[in-house]
């Protein structure tokens, strides 16, 4: 039995492994002169992993007794999370390494970090949630601090830490009261113990502290007071990393929990979800009107994204999953590419992330100005980008299951947050000469990123790469 | 050829992407290069178009040229045209190479100025083409960035607060439509617009917040689209982004704006209104009919107040979109006759008038009627045309305006005898204005100093003008031009509309009889 729980674990394993390898490997030879080659090895090595899961094959697996779920859903999660990490790990190099930043740690963080994030993704039991959630979020502490001599830097990891602990706290007390009326810490076994209908009232008492734990988690309103200083403060690639990879995952986890051991009570916490996202919709896109550095904006950026792909989530259905995932892989790429380019925002070396050094960058660099004039449309929602499709398919999930006031609040929301991404456009095009303008010179990895993910965002247009195809099939995995 | 219609949309945006990964350098000959290359895609487009047209059957009132592909989500590439669409996808190619062609003297990021224009087309014919509900938002969506980028970088001083507000204005009508729009996809399972338009959404009376709503489903779905549509028409009194956008936008981008994108909104009506909810559409009539007679009068009356003429031409323009909206809304054969042929009238009647004062703009750097006064002295060939088109904005009987004015007020005559009278003096005023504005600018003794040496009409604007002249005549005297092409599908269109309200009628007898208990 043994033997086949631990052939579904391999890739974990298997990350596992070449974290604590390459970090003896490290510690006894040259240590931070090896860094880039490290960064080099280990994106190679997740991209080579998430090659693997997606070659998988397609049925579902059950490891440790339910621990542990191997299926479509974990896998398309999997892979995405393994792509964006990877991704942004490849093009932090030359930012970290110019700023003395570059340790031997950062990569082996990020693996570790992964690997939690691909156990909570796969979770089938609220301990195996719990230990997947943990290891990611003490790898993420530590790289938010990773500039120690960073006043904002230092602050940013402990506020990360201390919130951080504060909704693992919560989602432990959630998880202790489901167990105590449930009997039991596996999802199938509390699905049964919910039953039909009407839920005890301990399990309803569980089930609101977990999700508000897991809210954390994916700096949903009101849980996203940490997210702007968190994103101000950590080092530009830590916070694309924070704004890619583990909201996938908590979102991912998210929609386990919610349909594997709630599955029965879609009402119950549908309307929970329906507020979140409502909230997070509106503070996300209002808050961010106000800002003028381009970190902060993103975290309430991201702060809306997750309202609507909660949107998804909300109308509890098959179809709201899917388009909880789609949404995931556009808002993914879509922020690769904007970190791509906010990473390379520098005047004489010094890095500069206030929005009105962007003043004027059209003239100076027109193909770059056009690729972020196509990542902010799409951010917006505008089609015929990707982000207007990302919209589309959640705020249909929405109508679908008759919850159509929140697509109204949607799109009403997506107006109020076209705003301050037309602003960023704005500056580029018309924008009057500036002293503090950026240099506008990008290394060739980052300005990879942002043209692949300018033109990802352009040609998704015409079948969405079959992403939509993928989705489906991990959705009716996880909504059965 | 089966697939005309995408030929026709996307030569443009090919060229679009000609120029922006072939075209470099910034030195004269390359801006040549840009402006030909534009020239040649658009005028392509027009030839292509005339096989369209030549193609097309009048009598048939099914979406002829329709193509087909599935896309993703479940949703489905579909293209086609019938006689509501093909006369705008026929002005749009034709005014096109005209709008190019005017900006022969723009010398900023000239590249970048034929690749917003060329986009804008594709963007603009696909609108009109598009037969799929999403396939069409997102053609209507999109060209909110080029007109975003062309006012915002080559429009006047004001040009940002005009772009936002052109932008965020039209945004926030165009995503409530789209929340309809899934609705409809929920509702009906489809988002092809041929379904769509045999599907019954359901009219029966429903209440929302304790508030009793008549017309149920189809009065909510006309009220999302109508907060689009009305932004783009513009109606009174969200208008008020178009002067802005008017102003401040340069003269090409003004010409599309009125020419073109200004349809867009009647056409929605025609296509998605009118047709598919026709209890909803019954139901707010009145309020549309007279939102259109208020916005003829007062903006009319608003017009004659203006001190820059692209501001009173942009007023005028919303008044004559007060007409359509009143002819779409009177429901009838005359009256939606004469709004399509008011659109298309008045797509080359202010297509015309801003590039009239496009013409002394670029001599003189300045709209304010002001500045001007004499003209008539050191420019005759000017003073023709400004005098032409002056009378064909008043709707002077020979002038294609005279028969779109004429037509739907005999349409809205049948419907709403007080609504036609009020929407009659704004005839009178409409002369007021434009002849007022004449008087100043065109006639009197030239005594400003800067205007001695003002130089008339060059060669090249006499020629943009010569086509314009032509159309506006000769649908002035030959209207049966546009009638017989629009008639038989118009017809159908009507005969649907009145066929699925008398169905709806009994019920909303008992309705009536019902709230008449209480």
């Amino acid at each position: 039995m043994i033997s086949s729980d631990l052939a579904i674990i391999l890739p974990e394993i298997f990350l596992s492994l070449f974290a604590m390898a390459s970090l003896v490997f490290a510690v006894y030879t040259k240590k931070d002169e090896l860094a880039p080659t490290m960064v080099w090895a280990t994106s190679a090595v997740m991209l080579a992993v998430a090659f693997w899961v997606l070659l998988s094959g397609g049925e579902s697996h059950v490891a440790f007794g339910g621990l542990f779920i191997d299926d479509s859903f974990a896998r398309f999660a999997k892979v995405l999370i393994l792509v964006s990490a990877a991704c942004v790990l490849l093009m932090s190099q030359d930012f970290m390494a110019k700023r003395g930043l570059l340790k031997f740690e950062y990569p082996v963080l990020v693996v570790l970090a992964v690997v939690g994030m691909m156990m909570m993704v796969s979770a089938g039991d609220l301990m195996s949630l719990y230990m997947g959630l943990e290891l990611q979020s003490l790898a993420l502490y530590v790289v938010a601090a990773l500039r120690r001599d960073g006043v904002k830097s230092t602050e940013a990891g402990l506020k990360y830490f201390v919130l951080g602990a504060l909704s693992s706290g919560l989602l432990l007390y959630g998880a202790s009261l489901t167990y105590g009326y449930a009997g039991t810490t596996l999802f199938s076994g509390i699905i049964t113990a919910a039953g039909e209908g009407v839920m005890p009232t301990g399990l309803l008492f569980g089930l609101v502290f977990i999700i508000s734990g897991l809210a954390f988690k994916i700096s949903a309103v009101p849980f996203h007071m940490w997210t702007p200083d968190v994103y101000e403060g950590a080092p530009t690639p830590i916070t694309a990393f924070f704004a890619t990879a583990p909201k996938v995952a908590a979102m991912a986890l998210f929609a386990r929990v919610m349909h594997d051991a709630f599955g029965n009570a879609t009402h119950d916490w549908g309307q929970v979800l329906a507020l979140l996202a409502l909230l997070s919709m509106f503070l996300g896109s209002i808050a961010a009107l106000g800002q003028r550095d381009i970190k902060r904006l993103m975290a309430y950026s991201s702060i809306a994204h997750m309202g609507y792909a909660l949107v998804g989530l909300a109308s509890g259905t098959e179809q709201g999953v899917q388009s909880m995932l789609v949404y995931m892989s556009i808002y993914v790429t879509m922020n690769i590419g904007t970190f791509a380019f906010i990473m390379s925002m520098e005047r004489d070396g010094r890095h500069i992330t206030a929005i009105d050094g962007l003043k004027q960058f059209a003239s100076k660099e027109p193909l770059k100005a056009l690729a972020l004039l196509l990542l902010m449309f799409s951010l917006a929602g505008v089609p015929p980008l990707l982000g207007f499709f990302g919209k589309f398919t959640v705020l249909r999930a929405a109508v679908d299951a008759n919850m159509t006031w929140l697509a109204v609040a949607g799109a009403v929301a997506s107006v109020i947050g076209a705003f301050y991404y037309l602003r960023i456009v704005y500056y580029m095009y018309f924008g009057d000469e500036t002293e503090q303008a950026v240099d506008g010179k990008m290394q060739p990895v980052a300005f990879g990123f942002l043209m692949a993910s300018a033109a990802i965002m352009l040609l998704g247009v015409i079948n969405l790469f079959g992403v939509d195809g993928y989705a489906a099939t991990a959705a009716a995995a996880l909504v059965n | 050829m089966d697939n005309l219609l995408s030929i026709i949309t996307f030569i443009p945006a090919i060229a679009a992407a000609i120029l922006a990964l072939f075209l470099r350098g910034n030195d004269p000959a390359a801006q040549k290069n840009a402006k030909w290359l534009a020239m040649i895609a658009t005028g392509a487009t027009f030839v292509v178009s005339l096989f369209l047209i030549a193609q097309f059957e009048p009598s048939n009132t099914d979406f002829q040229f329709v193509e087909e592909r599935s896309w993703m989500m479940g949703l489905s590439y579909k293209m086609g045209v019938d006689g509501i669409s093909i006369l705008f996808v026929m002005l749009t190619t034709f005014l096109m190479p005209l709008v190019i062609w005017s900006a022969w003297n723009v010398n900023v990021r000239v590249k970048e100025y034929m690749i917003a224009f060329l986009l804008l087309e594709t963007l603009m014919l696909g609108v009109f083409c598009a037969l799929d509900l999403v396939l069409f938002y997102l053609f209507f969506e999109a060209g909110l960035i080029p007109m975003f980028l062309i006012i915002g970088i080559w429009g006047g001083a004001n040009r940002i607060y005009a772009a936002f507000k052109f932008f965020l204005y039209t945004f926030l009508g165009s995503v409530l439509m789209l929340v309809a729009m899934i609705a409809m996809y929920v509702d009906a399972g489809t988002t092809d617009i041929a379904l769509l338009l045999k599907h019954e959404f359901s009219s029966g009376g429903m209440s929302l917040f304790g508030m009793q709503i008549v017309g149920g489903l189809q009065t909510l779905l006309f009220l999302a689209f109508f907060a689009s549509f009305a932004v783009k028409m513009p109606m009174w009194p969200v208008h008020t982004w178009l002067p802005d956008a008017h102003v401040q936008a340069p003269t090409a981008g003004s010409v599309v704006l009125a020419a073109v994108l200004l349809k867009m909104g009647g056409y929605g009506f025609l296509r998605f209104s009118l047709p598919m909810f026709p209890v909803g559409s019954d139901v707010m009539a009145p309020l549309v009919l007279w939102m259109s007679a208020i916005a003829i009068v007062y903006t009319s009356l608003v017009a004659m107040a203006q001190e820059d003429m692209k501001k009173l031409i942009a007023y005028s323009s919303v008044a004559h979109m007060g007409y359509v909206t009143m002819g779409i809304f009177a429901a009838n054969q005359q009256g939606i006759d004469g709004a399509i042929f008011q659109m298309i009238s008045h797509g080359f009647v202010s297509g015309a008038l801003f590039l009239i004062v496009g013409v002394i703009y670029d001599r003189m750097h300045t709209r304010e009627i002001d500045a001007y006064g004499g003209l008539v002295n050191r420019m005759p060939a000017y003073a023709l045309i400004f005098m032409f088109f002056t009378m064909a904005n008043v709707g002077l009987p020979g002038t294609s305006g005279f028969v779109g004015e004429f037509l739907t007020l005999m349409g809205i005559f049948q419907v709403n005898t007080w609504v036609a009278v009020v929407a009659t003096t704004g005839l009178i005023l409409s002369a007021c204005y434009a002849l007022w504005l004449y008087r100043r600018v065109m006639l009197g003794d030239l005594i400003k100093e800067s205007l001695k040496t003002i130089t008339d009409m060059s060669r090249r604007e006499r020629a943009i003008f010569a086509p314009l002249v032509v159309m506006t005549l000769l649908l002035g005297v030959y209207p049966a031009l546009v009638t017989d092409l629009i008639g038989p599908s118009v017809e159908a269109l009507v005969g649907n509309y009145e066929t699925a309200l008398a169905e709806h009628a009994p019920d909303a007898a008992v309705t009536a009889a019902e709230t008449g208990d209480h």
